[in-house]
């Protein structure tokens, strides 16, 4: 848990998010470096589910393409074993539910401990309904991180007083993918999570231009970026190395003058 | 515990999500003891859909298969079927919660055209998401919703079924909730939508209820419906859970056989897990990806199934048979050539299940079997079934 919370003191922190085994898992192996390299702070793993429902086109296709070659929760438990071998970038997972239910919530946080997860992010897993994984996050101590929407105002608090590693505010209603604009709101979920916790708030969904990861990290402590990661891996395929090195320097340069955790 | 059945139900709903389902448990809560709420109901029930619905003595069936059979009409309430029952009662809720816009998912289209017909009626806007295959093989049930002033969104992600239509109608629900109720067309999703819809659904077992024990002085010996999502079945089955000596029958499709990828058979296949809000029952792979599903019925095409359902199956209060293509479509043609009724392809499941039903029942027991909806929808695709091309 301490790896993630680290990762927010030097600066705002910066959470790029792929999709395992897209295009493949040597090739997403090697994007995490190159991402670590340009300034990324942690790493978010999606493990690829059949029905991605929180998710845009752009991750839905990712998970389409890693589906494709049999990449599911036990190879993105691989992947993440190989990148603990050449990293020690915080690593996190996202994943649906259903996965992580068939594998098991015992073993499958026994098995993030082993190798090095440090935090799991289930979307369609709400406060509520986290008592049947909580125990097993707590045992092995892996983060069970929370999410807060636009739409989560007088539940806010109580999610928050349940967050560890870093709290996942969501910037806009609907589902992942690049945006133009947010829905507002953020400063008020970060000022409520504050007033009950000193975990870090890192803001997600939509962001892809440096000015948007300046102006969402100026009101929180970290962003993440995900679908324009995806989308160059999409684009580029096996030779996204250089893309993605240039767009995760963009955004981190964009935020690294902002001053640290408020 | 809330929103349970055993083991199943639940509210596994994204975060952005939540604060919405509570807000229409709260109000389905509020309202479903409300006496001017279910008035109103009972008002449209009646002298809009055309409640309560016939139960029909179906003697020429009755006398072949050595039971007396009993079928319930739904397929003359007003949109052809029972999908109508669910939807006046969402409608009127949304109402009560405020929201103008209405967004629905279909399967066979017969919960589409119900959403869009309620829509109509309460002038509210409507959208509906459907499967691209599904608009394929169901194109009169599209038309027929953009008739009552529906927008149809042809689903083109994933097996662009029925699951695909859900996934996108709670993408949409996610960006857009303020005014927007998801008018969900089965017993299935988060909680209070399993209980929700059985509610609305239950006028159908309630009705059977009374008109069996007016007309035979006694309670059926078993009950049959067809099960996809299992709403026109939990209705069905709901009034007669505590009736321990009527047996409950629910039909599952079959597909090309259980014993082939090729089904909707969620009981006989399915594992339990965790998907489109709530525990229960799914066709799922080895690590937890829904699997593709068949059905030759579109409205039975669902790897899940009502959390509900998955514990009168897991209690063994309720039995479940899966019945194939082949099998219903003879059951099709069996009903209309018997008894002179077309019904949906998804009801001949139930006919055909009742037809094994009989078998297993001593002569003289009475049967009562729910024909969820009427079959023009279906006629064409019978025909390519059956090597005919038929044009308008």
């Amino acid at each position: 848990m301490n790896e993630l919370k680290q990762a927010f003191e030097n600066g705002k922190a910066l959470i790029a998010f792929l999709t395992a085994g897209d295009p493949s898992i040597e090739d997403s192996v090697r994007y995490v470096k190159v991402m670590e390299e340009a300034g990324a702070d942690i790493i978010e793993i999606g493990v690829p589910f059949s029905d991605p429902v929180a998710d845009g086109p752009v991750i839905m296709e990712a998970d389409v393409r890693a589906l494709a070659h049999h990449i599911h929760l036990p190879q993105a438990l691989d992947e993440a074993r190989a990148i603990r071998k050449a990293s020690s970038i915080p690593l996190v997972f996202l994943t649906y539910y259903n996965p992580v239910f068939s594998y098991g919530a015992e073993r499958f946080f026994r098995e993030c401990a082993a190798i090095g997860v440090s935090g799991v992010i289930i979307p369609d897993l709400p406060l509520e309904e986290q008592g049947e994984v909580r125990p097993h996050a707590d045992r092995f101590g892996v983060s069970l991180i929370q999410l807060i929407a636009p739409t989560s105002r007088e539940r806010v608090q109580a999610i928050a007083r349940a967050a560890s590693g870093f709290v996942y505010l969501v910037s806009s209603m609907g589902v992942t993918g690049m945006r133009d604009g947010f829905s507002g709101g953020v400063e008020e979920m970060a000022a409520a999570v504050r007033e009950v916790t000193d975990v870090p708030c890192a803001v997600g969904f939509g962001i892809h231009t440096p000015a948007q990861a300046r102006q969402m990290a100026a009101l929180a402590d970290g962003v993440i970026t995900g679908s324009g990661v995806v989308d160059l891996i999409g684009k580029h395929g096996a030779s996204a190395d250089e893309a993605l090195s240039a767009y995760i320097r963009g955004l981190k340069d964009a935020v690294r003058d902002l001053p640290p955790r408020l | 515990m809330k929103g349970r059945f055993g083991l199943f139900g639940g509210q596994y709903v994204p975060e952005t999500l939540m604060s919405e389902v509570l807000r229409v448990e709260e109000a389905y809560e509020t309202y479903k003891n409300d006496p001017q709420f279910l008035a109103e109901l009972a008002d449209l029930n009646r002298n809009y859909t055309g409640r309560p619905s016939l139960l029909y003595e179906a003697k020429r069936l009755s006398a072949d298969l050595g039971v007396k059979v009993y079928l319930k009409r739904e397929d003359l309430n007003h949109t052809g079927a029972h999908k109508i029952n669910n939807c006046i009662g969402q409608a009127l809720l949304a109402r009560r919660m405020g929201k103008t816009r209405l967004i629905a998912e279909t399967g066979a289209g017969q919960h589409g055209v119900a959403a869009a017909t309620v829509a109509a009626l309460f002038g509210m806007e409507c959208e509906v998401y459907m499967g691209e295959i599904d608009t394929e093989r169901q194109a009169l049930n599209v038309y027929r919703m953009r008739l009552l002033g529906a927008k149809v969104h042809a689903v083109k992600t994933g097996s662009r079924v029925l699951k695909d239509a859900v996934n996108a109608a709670m993408q949409d629900w996610s960006a857009r909730c303020g005014d927007t109720h998801y008018l969900i067309g089965s017993a299935v999703g988060p909680a209070p939508f399993p209980e929700m819809v059985r509610d609305f659904q239950s006028c159908i077992g309630r009705e059977m209820r009374e008109e069996l024990l007016r007309r035979e002085g006694r309670l059926p010996d078993a009950v049959v419906a067809c099960v996809g999502g299992g709403s026109n079945a939990i209705g069905t089955f709901y009034p007669f859970v505590q009736d321990e000596g009527v047996r409950l029958v629910g039909c599952e499709a079959g597909g090309k056989g259980v014993d082939t990828p090729y089904h909707a058979a969620t009981m006989a296949r399915g594992r339990t897990g965790v998907f489109h809000g709530m525990k229960s029952l799914f066709c799922q792979d080895e690590d937890g990806n829904i699997t593709e599903v068949y059905s030759i019925s579109a409205g039975l095409d669902y790897p899940g199934v009502s959390p509900e359902h998955a514990e009168l199956h897991r209690a063994g209060r309720a039995e479940y048979i899966a019945v194939t293509d082949e099998e219903a479509v003879a059951a099709f043609e069996y009903l209309a050539r018997t008894e002179g009724i077309i019904c949906a392809i998804e009801s001949a499941h139930a006919v055909a299940g009742a037809v094994r039903t009989a078998k297993t029942l001593p002569p003289g027991s009475v049967m009562a079997v729910t024909i969820s909806g009427r079959g023009d929808k279906d006629v064409a695709a019978i025909a390519r079934y059956r090597g005919e091309a038929l044009r308008d």
